[in-house]
């Protein structure tokens, strides 16, 4: 049979995979060069929602600039908005409260684990489990009950303002969360028993889409896609913000680098969310929920860089000042962006269906890669 | 290594090395375009920096000239400098390509390309990322103008 595989001559072809294609998770178009149904090579065609929001930015005060952030990447808008607040506080070098720090920390673990709620129940459909689908909405609609409460929207939402927040939680929001995680404890060993134990999901994910630790420091992959090489990048742990130095958890790492791997480290990652807003949530100290700010914030002149760790990686904030009351540069670097460069290399050698699955694991947001 | 070490070691690679610009975080480190392959495969390989991990690039025009600025971080050696390229030349700036030795470039250089203009040579690939192939002008310039697609306040 090989035999007559290796007689037979082939000729390479192109397709195009989107920009409407379902598993694309939004509008990109891979060009794909082809023999049989072996990938030789993955072209990303970006772009199509470019709204160029770092030229907005330019002509934005900077309370008006953390709007802009939620919608690059919209299932981490509070991690985004949090990374351009922690910034600019630190042009101003203003220390904010206390219960700033850690309602901003419980918030953005709540909103990880809403992203890798909707994360686990899109993957599982790509790869034709429909059941998933409607179990990760079932438990995220939980958490944007609980935001729609505190901050008045259910997706593209603003909580953070610089200086601290926009207003104080809500009474319900302590009870809720830990309703919440009362049910959630339940629910995601269900996970691991719908999926990670599965015979056609492990066949189709195992030793697929491999990428080493090497690879995914020099195409700057981060998040859990980059810890399930073996990449040491967790930014909390790294240069912890907020109050992430005051909390008890474990840095996620694999070694194996396929998508298995970065598919454990995801699920065990929602196990520390959980742990991390466990210590918090009874602790949130007493005390202002916003520091001081003048009606228009000006940076001193100056270049400033903030990292954060959003579900997806590592996003970074810079800003460069002129001691105008909008800022001179903004440059957002954003995880999706930096991971789907190393799409070619995981894909390369695998078949189109096996594309889908490494999609899925690298978990792309499309309004974040295009910004 | 600390910043001051970092300092002289760049100082021996590249003895017109310009630090005035002030440590806000990390150190800064300017650069005529001549000297950018040497430096960069010189903090790439030399085991006392072993820069592996580039996080960010971006170019920014100041008007008088652009700029390119890398920011790199070593995974190994735990420490971190902004190198920054100062191009004199704004109408046609052009510079050298790093993705080969930080893969993470080739995207990062075809967004500045796309946004500023600036031309990375060597670069394998270097169309336009964000906007379509018959677009005209770089928009993150300073002087671009767009009556129709940008809506000033």
């Amino acid at each position: 049979m090989e035999e007559v595989a290796q007689n037979i001559e082939t000729q390479e072809y192109f397709i195009n995979m989107g920009p409407q294609h379902p598993s694309t998770h939004g509008v990109l178009r891979l060009m794909l060069t082809l023999d049989g149904e072996i990938i030789k090579k993955v072209q990303p065609h970006l772009g199509y929602i470019h709204r160029s929001i770092e030229k907005m930015c330019e002509k934005d005060s900077y309370q008006q600039v953390v709007h802009l952030t939620d919608r690059m990447d919209y299932l981490g808008c509070h991690i985004n908005n949090e990374a351009v607040c922690l910034t600019v506080e630190k042009g101003l070098e203003l220390e904010v409260p206390d219960r700033v720090k850690v309602i901003r920390t419980i918030i953005s673990e709540l909103t990880r684990l809403s992203s890798h709620q909707l994360w686990w129940g899109v993957m599982g459909m790509d790869l034709g489990a429909i059941t998933t689908f409607l179990y990760g909405f079932r438990d995220r609609e939980m958490i944007t009950d609980i935001f729609e409460e505190t901050c008045g929207a259910r997706l593209t939402m603003n909580y953070n303002v610089p200086g601290g927040l926009m207003f104080d939680i809500h009474p319900n929001f302590q009870n809720r969360t830990k309703q919440f995680l009362e049910h959630f404890k339940k629910k995601l060993p269900e996970y691991d028993k719908l999926l990670t134990g599965n015979v056609i999901f492990t066949e189709r994910t195992k030793g697929i889409g491999y990428l080493s630790k090497e690879d995914a420091i020099s195409y700057g992959v981060t998040g859990p896609s980059a810890r399930a090489s073996g990449f040491s990048c967790d930014v909390r742990k790294k240069n912890p913000y907020s109050a992430y130095d005051r909390v008890d958890f474990k840095e996620i790492l694999f070694t194996e680098g396929d998508c298995f791997a970065r598919y454990q480290a995801r699920i065990a990652e929602m196990w520390e969310s959980m742990k991390i807003i466990e210590q918090l949530i009874d602790n949130i100290p007493e005390g202002e929920y916003k520091a001081k700010t003048k009606a228009v914030i000006k940076l001193p002149p100056g270049e400033y860089y903030q990292r954060v760790e959003t579900p997806r990686g590592e996003l970074g904030v810079y800003i460069i000042s002129d001691n105008k009351k909008n800022p001179y540069r903004v440059k957002f670097r954003s995880p999706g962006f930096s991971n789907l460069s190393a799409l070619d290399k995981m894909a390369r050698g695998f078949k189109i269906a096996d594309l889908v699955a490494i999609m899925s694991t690298l978990d792309l947001v499309i309004p974040d890669i295009d910004r | 290594m600390t910043n001051e070490d970092l300092k002289q070691k760049i100082l021996t690679i590249v003895p017109s090395a310009d630090f005035t610009d002030p440590v806000y975080e990390f150190l800064n480190v300017t650069i005529l375009p001549a000297d950018l392959r040497k430096l960069a495969e010189q903090l790439n390989s030399d085991p006392d920096l072993s820069f592996d991990y580039m996080f960010c690039l971006t170019g920014v025009d100041w008007v008088t000239h652009m700029m390119v600025v890398y920011h790199l971080y070593s995974t190994k050696n735990d420490h971190t400098v902004v190198m920054k390229v100062k191009i004199d030349d704004r109408g046609n700036p052009e510079v050298e390509t790093l993705c080969d030795i930080w893969k993470t470039a080739e995207f990062h250089e075809r967004e500045a390309y796309d946004l500023f203009g600036i031309k990375f040579l060597n670069h394998p690939d270097l169309r336009r990322i964000f906007l379509e192939d018959d677009w005209v002008g770089y928009p993150m310039r300073k002087d671009y103008v767009d009556e129709v697609n940008i809506v000033e306040l």
